[in-house]
C-alpha cells in the first residue's frame, strides 16, 4: 500500500496539470468547437501577435521577471556573504518566517500605499523636505519600466531565497570550509563568494527557477504594481479571458502557451548564464586574491536587506493604519481622525471569505501533510532515497499558473466540477504540496534512525512507530510545514479565481479585487486581515509543540 | 420546478392580473430559503454596502440568502454563463442575478442568455417611470424587452475641487483649454472600464458632426468620419493628462482616490451625488463639487438580469422586485448611501411606499436640475465597443 503513495501522489497531481496544458493547447491551435474552432493551424497565434501592445508586454514581462530574480538572488547571496555567522544573520532569520507567511498581494498593496507619489513616504517628508503641498506627477507605482513591480517581488522573493540558502548552508557543513578560508587570509565577502557560493548554488537552483517562473508569470502582484498599458503577459491573458465577447478566448489560450514558452526559455537562458558565469569565474576562484575585508560591501549588503525588511514592515503598518483611518489627507504624516468603523462595518462581509480561506487552507494543508508523510515514510522504510520522480512535485512551481489553469477551468466546467469545494482544494493542493514536502523532507530524513530501531526492537509495528514515536518527535517540523502550507494556500489568487468559479472568494481574491477600487480604508481592512490570518496560524503552529512539550527539554 | 418557472414566466404576458397575482405568490414560495448569487462589480464600497443591506432585508423579508459575488469586471459573469452554455449546463447555473447594462447586456441578449421576459411580473415594476426616464426600458438604444429590471439611474457629471478650480469647464473645448493650462490635473479611467469609455462617449456626443448616427450601430462607412473630431480632440488632450496620458486609473473609485489624494482636480462621474456622498464618507475633500455640461450629459439605467440557466430564478426575481421597492429606492437615492436618482415615478407610489422618500434628508452639495443639465440618451453600444478597442490600439504600444 505504502509503496503506492508516491505514485498516487504524482497521479493526483500531474495528470490534471498535463490535461490542463493540453486543454489550453487545443484552443491555441484552433480547436474549440464551442466557439466554432474546428481547424488546427497557427491562425490563432497570428491573431495573438496582432494584438496591440503584445511586443511591449512580452518585453516588460521578461525584463521585470529576470531583473526581480537576479536582484533577489544577488541580495540574498550578498547578505549571506556579509552577515553569515554574525548576530545580524540570526536576527534576519527571525524576520524570515513572518515575511514568508505574509501573502504577496497584501505586501504589494501595502508597498503601493508606501511608495505612491501620494504615499506614506511622500506624506512623511512633505511638505517640509520636498515643498510638495500636492503629490508630484511622477509614476512611482505602475511605472512604465516596472521597477515598482520588481521591488514588490523582491520583498517576498529575497526572504524566500534567504531561507533556502539557510537550509542549504545547514546541509553543506560550510562553517569549517569558511573558517579555513578565513585563516588563509581571505576576506569575509570573498571567502563566501569563492568557497560557499559554488557549493551552495546547485542546492538552491530549483528554488531559483521557481522564483524566476513566479516572477515571470504571477498575476496578483502584477495587477497591483506593474504598468497597465500594456500590462505583463499574464495580466493581459486574464484580461482577455474575461472579455464578454469571447473573441479573445482562443488567443488568450495561445498566449498561455506563449507564457509557458517564455518561462521555459528564460529558465534555459538562466542555465546558460550560470554556465557562462561559472566558466568566467574559474580563474578568479583560484587566483588567490584575498579580497580584503570589504567593509563597504558588507555594510551595503546589510543595509540593503535592512531596507527591504523595513519596507515590508512599513507596508504592513500602512495597511493597518489605513484600516483605522477616518480621513488621511496628503500631506499629513498620520490620519487626523481614527475609527474602528471600517472594521465593524466590514466584519459581516469579511466572515465569508475568511471562512473560505481558512477551510480551503486547512483542507489542502491536511491532505498535503498526509501525502508528504506517506511519501517520506515510504522512502525511509524502503531505504530508497527520494526517487527522481518526486522531483516532478515541483512542476506546479515551474509551470506558469495561467498556462494550465485556462485549460483546467474548461475541463472542470465540462466535468461539472467547477465552483465545487473539492476542485478548489485540489487546485490549492497543487501549490501547497510542494512547499509542505520541501519543509518536511529534510527534518524527516534527518531523524535519527535509531529511535525507529529501538521502538521496533521493543515490538512496535511500523505504523505504531510512526504515530507513537516519529510524529511526536517531529511535531515541530510538522507544525512548521503546516504553517507553510497554510500560508501558501491563503495567498493563492489565480487558482482560487479559476477553480472557485466565482462562487468561492478568499481574502486574497477580495483584497486584489478591492485594490482596483478606491477606498484605501476598506482595502486596508481586507489586506490586513489577509496578512494577519497566516501570521496567526504561524504563531499557533509554533505554540502547539511548545505547549504540548512544555515539560520536555529540546522538543519544543 | 425549473420547467414550471419557465411556463409561468412565459405565460405572464398573456395572463390576467389575477393569475399574475397568484403566480407571484408562488414565486415567493419558490424563492423561500434559496440562495441568490448576485454577480455585481465589487469595486465600489458604497454599492457593496448597499448590496449587503439588501441581503439583510431579503433574508428578513423573504428568507432569501443573497450572496454578493464581487466582480472585477461584469464581463466575468457573462463569460461564466457563456462557458456554462458551451459546456451544456442549461440549468443549475452558478449565476442567479447580474448587475448589467450596455455592451454586456447586448452580448447576453444577442446570444439569448437571458431568463424571461420577467420584469412585467414584478409587482413593483408598475411604478417604474418609463416615460420621464426612457433609459429604464431602452438600454443604450437596445429595447430591454422585459429581460432586465431597472434599479439605479445614473447621469454623467464632472466632479471638481472648487478650492483649486473655481469655475469648472462646461464644454469639451473649455476642458481642453483648462487641461493645457493645468497639465497633469485631469485623467479618466481606462477605456476598458465602463466609466472610462463613457468619458470618450460624452466627448464624442459633443464633438461629432451628426449626433443622429449615434442612435444606431456604427457602420464601417460612417464610423471613421463620425469619430475623427473626437480623436483630434483627444490627441490634443492626452499629453496634458495625469502621467502624460500614459497611465490611467483602473476604475471610477480608483480615479476618485487620485482626487482625494490631490493628484487631480477634475474627474468624470456617473453619479450626480458623487461629490455630496463622497464628502460625507471622507472619500473626497470638503471642497469637491459637481457640474454638468452646457450641452447636457449622457444618462443611463443600471439593470439586473437573470441568466437563462440560473439555479434560482424565482428568488432572483424576488430580489429584483425588492430593488424596485420604495424602501430600497429611497435608500438608494439617499446621499448618505448611494445618492442615485430613483428609477420610480415617486408620485405614482402608494402612500406606504412613498413615505420612505419623505425620510430622505436634503443634503447640501447636491446639484440642482439646472446645474445638472439635459439628460442625453446613450449611444448604441457598438460605438462604445469600437471606441474602447480603438483607444486600446492608440494607448497600448
Amino acid at each position: 500500500m505504502l509503496r503506492l503513495a508516491p505514485v498516487a501522489t504524482l497521479l493526483v497531481f500531474l495528470a490534471p496539470i498535463v490535461a490542463g496544458l493540453l486543454s489550453t493547447a487545443l484552443p491555441a491551435f484552433g480547436w474549440f468547437p464551442a466557439l466554432g474552432g474546428r481547424e488546427f493551424g497557427f491562425g490563432i497565434f497570428a491573431r495573438l501577435f496582432a494584438q496591440p501592445g503584445l511586443g511591449t508586454s512580452i518585453a516588460l514581462t521578461l525584463l521585470t521577471g529576470i531583473l526581480a530574480t537576479a536582484l533577489s538572488l544577488a541580495l540574498a547571496l550578498a547578505f549571506c556573504a556579509a552577515a553569515y555567522g554574525t548576530n545580524a544573520f540570526a536576527r534576519a532569520q527571525r524576520f524570515l518566517a513572518p515575511l514568508l507567511a505574509t501573502p504577496h498581494a497584501a505586501l504589494a498593496i501595502g508597498f503601493a500605499f508606501l511608495i505612491a507619489p501620494s504615499g506614506w513616504i511622500a506624506r512623511v517628508i512633505s511638505p517640509e523636505l520636498t515643498g510638495w503641498t500636492r503629490p508630484p506627477d511622477i509614476a512611482t507605482v505602475q511605472d512604465p519600466l516596472g521597477l515598482a513591480f520588481v521591488a514588490g517581488l523582491m520583498l517576498k522573493e529575497t526572504p524566500y531565497l534567504l531561507l533556502t540558502l539557510t537550509a542549504a548552508i545547514g546541509q553543506a557543513d560550510l562553517a569549517r570550509s569558511l573558517a579555513t578560508a578565513r585563516m588563509l587570509g581571505y576576506g569575509k565577502f570573498t571567502a563566501w563568494a569563492k568557497v560557499a557560493i559554488p557549493r551552495l548554488y546547485p542546492q538552491i537552483r530549483l528554488p531559483v527557477y521557481a522564483v524566476l517562473a513566479f516572477a515571470l508569470s504571477n498575476v496578483d502582484v502584477a495587477l497591483i504594481l506593474a504598468p497597465t498599458n500594456p500590462p505583463t503577459l499574464s495580466v493581459m491573458i486574464v484580461r482577455w479571458i474575461s472579455d464578454p465577447h469571447l473573441d479573445l478566448f482562443m488567443p488568450a489560450a495561445a498566449a498561455g502557451l506563449l507564457q509557458f514558452a517564455l518561462v521555459v526559455a528564460s529558465i534555459g537562458a538562466w542555465r546558460l548564464g550560470e554556465i557562462a558565469i561559472a566558466h568566467a569565474a574559474r580563474d578568479w576562484l583560484t587566483n588567490g586574491e584575498r579580497g580584503g575585508e570589504g567593509r563597504l560591501r558588507n555594510a551595503s549588503a546589510r543595509a540593503a536587506l535592512t531596507l527591504l525588511f523595513a519596507l515590508a514592515i512599513a507596508a504592513l503598518a500602512a495597511l493597518a493604519m489605513w484600516s483605522v483611518a477616518q480621513s488621511w489627507r496628503f500631506p499629513d504624516a498620520l490620519p487626523d481622525r481614527w475609527t474602528s468603523a471600517h472594521w465593524l462595518r466590514e466584519m459581516p462581509s469579511l466572515a465569508a471569505p475568511a471562512t473560505t480561506t481558512l477551510l480551503v487552507a486547512l483542507s489542502a494543508t491536511a491532505i498535503a501533510l498526509m501525502l508528504s508523510v506517506l511519501c517520506l515514510e515510504n522512502e525511509v522504510r524502503s531505504g530508497k532515497r527520494a526517487s527522481k520522480a518526486l522531483a516532478l512535485l515541483y512542476a506546479p512551481l515551474l509551470i506558469p499558473q495561467v498556462s494550465f489553469l485556462i485549460g483546467v477551468q474548461t475541463l472542470l466546467v465540462r466535468l461539472n466540477l467547477d465552483g465545487g469545494f473539492a476542485a478548489l482544494v485540489w487546485a490549492h493542493l497543487l501549490f501547497v504540496l510542494p512547499y509542505v514536502f520541501l519543509a518536511l523532507a529534510d527534518p524527516w530524513r534527518a531523524l535519527d534512525p535509531r529511535y525507529t530501531r529501538i521502538a521496533s526492537c521493543l515490538g512496535a509495528s511500523p505504523w505504531r512507530v510512526l504515530f507513537a514515536v516519529k510524529i511526536p518527535l517531529l511535531l515541530r517540523p510538522l507544525s512548521v510545514a503546516a504553517a507553510v502550507g497554510f500560508a501558501v494556500s491563503a495567498a493563492l489568487y489565480l487558482p482560487t479565481l479559476f477553480a472557485g468559479g466565482g462562487r468561492w472568494t478568499s481574502l486574497t481574491t477580495e483584497a486584489v479585487t478591492l485594490a482596483s477600487g478606491g477606498d484605501r480604508r476598506v482595502l486596508g481592512v481586507y489586506a490586513f486581515a489577509q496578512a494577519a490570518l497566516p501570521l496567526i496560524v504561524y504563531a499557533a503552529a509554533l505554540a502547539v509543540p511548545a505547549i504540548l512539550f512544555r515539560n520536555r527539554k529540546g522538543m519544543a | 420546478m425549473r420547467r414550471r418557472d419557465f411556463l409561468i414566466a412565459a405565460g405572464a404576458h398573456a395572463a390576467a392580473p389575477a393569475f399574475a397575482q397568484t403566480s407571484w405568490t408562488e414565486t415567493l414560495a419558490a424563492a423561500k430559503g434559496k440562495p441568490v448569487f448576485f454577480n455585481a462589480w465589487g469595486g465600489d464600497e458604497r454599492t457593496n454596502a448597499f448590496i449587503a443591506w439588501t441581503a439583510d432585508r431579503v433574508r428578513a423579508e423573504y428568507g432569501i440568502e443573497l450572496r454578493h459575488v464581487r466582480l472585477r469586471d461584469t464581463a466575468e459573469a457573462v463569460q461564466r454563463v457563456i462557458a456554462e452554455k458551451a459546456a451544456g449546463r442549461d440549468s443549475g447555473g452558478s449565476v442567479d442575478l447580474i448587475w448589467i447594462n450596455g455592451p454586456n447586456f447586448l452580448a447576453m441578449k444577442e446570444q439569448r442568455l437571458n431568463y424571461g421576459p420577467f420584469v412585467e411580473r414584478l409587482p413593483n415594476f408598475r411604478y417604474v417611470d418609463a416615460e420621464g426616464k426612457p433609459s429604464n426600458v431602452v438600454d443604450f438604444t437596445v429595447p430591454v424587452d422585459g429581460y432586465a429590471a431597472p434599479w439605479r439611474l445614473a447621469q454623467i457629471v464632472y466632479v471638481y475641487d472648487s478650492a483649486r478650480l473655481p469655475k469648472p469647464p462646461r464644454s469639451m473645448a473649455a476642458m481642453l483649454d483648462w487641461a493645457k493650462a493645468n497639465p497633469g490635473r485631469l485623467t479618466h479611467p481606462t477605456a476598458r472600464n465602463f466609466l472610462g469609455a463613457t468619458f470618450l462617449k460624452q466627448a464624442l456626443y459633443e464633438l461629432t458632426q451628426d449626433r443622429a448616427l449615434l442612435a444606431a450601430a456604427p457602420t464601417d462607412a460612417n464610423y471613421d468620419a463620425a469619430v475623427a473630431p473626437l480623436w483630434a480632440w483627444y490627441d490634443a488632450l492626452r499629453p496634458t493628462l495625469w502621467r502624460r496620458g500614459a497611465q490611467f486609473p483602473e476604475s471610477g473609485p480608483a480615479q476618485r482616490m487620485l482626487m482625494n489624494d490631490g493628484e487631480i482636480d477634475l474627474m468624470i462621474s456617473f453619479n450626480p451625488a458623487e461629490a455630496a456622498v463622497s464628502i460625507a464618507n471622507n472619500l473626497l475633500p470638503a471642497t469637491a463639487r459637481a457640474t454638468g455640461l452646457d450641452g447636457g450629459t449622457i444618462a443611463n439605467t443600471s439593470f439586473v438580469s437573470i441568466p437563462y440557466n440560473a439555479a434560482n430564478p424565482a428568488a432572483a426575481m424576488v430580489v429584483a422586485d425588492f430593488l424596485l421597492s420604495g424602501e430600497a429606492q429611497a435608500r438608494m437615492s439617499d446621499p448618505r448611501h448611494l445618492g442615485n436618482p430613483t428609477v420610480l415615478d415617486v408620485e405614482r407610489l402608494p402612500p406606504d411606499q412613498k413615505k420612505f422618500f419623505a425620510d430622505v434628508p436634503p443634503v447640501p452639495g447636491m446639484l440642482s436640475a439646472a446645474e445638472l443639465g439635459r439628460a442625453l440618451p446613450e449611444p448604441h453600444p457598438g460605438w462604445m465597443t469600437r471606441l474602447a478597442a480603438e483607444w486600446e490600439k492608440r494607448v497600448l504600444r
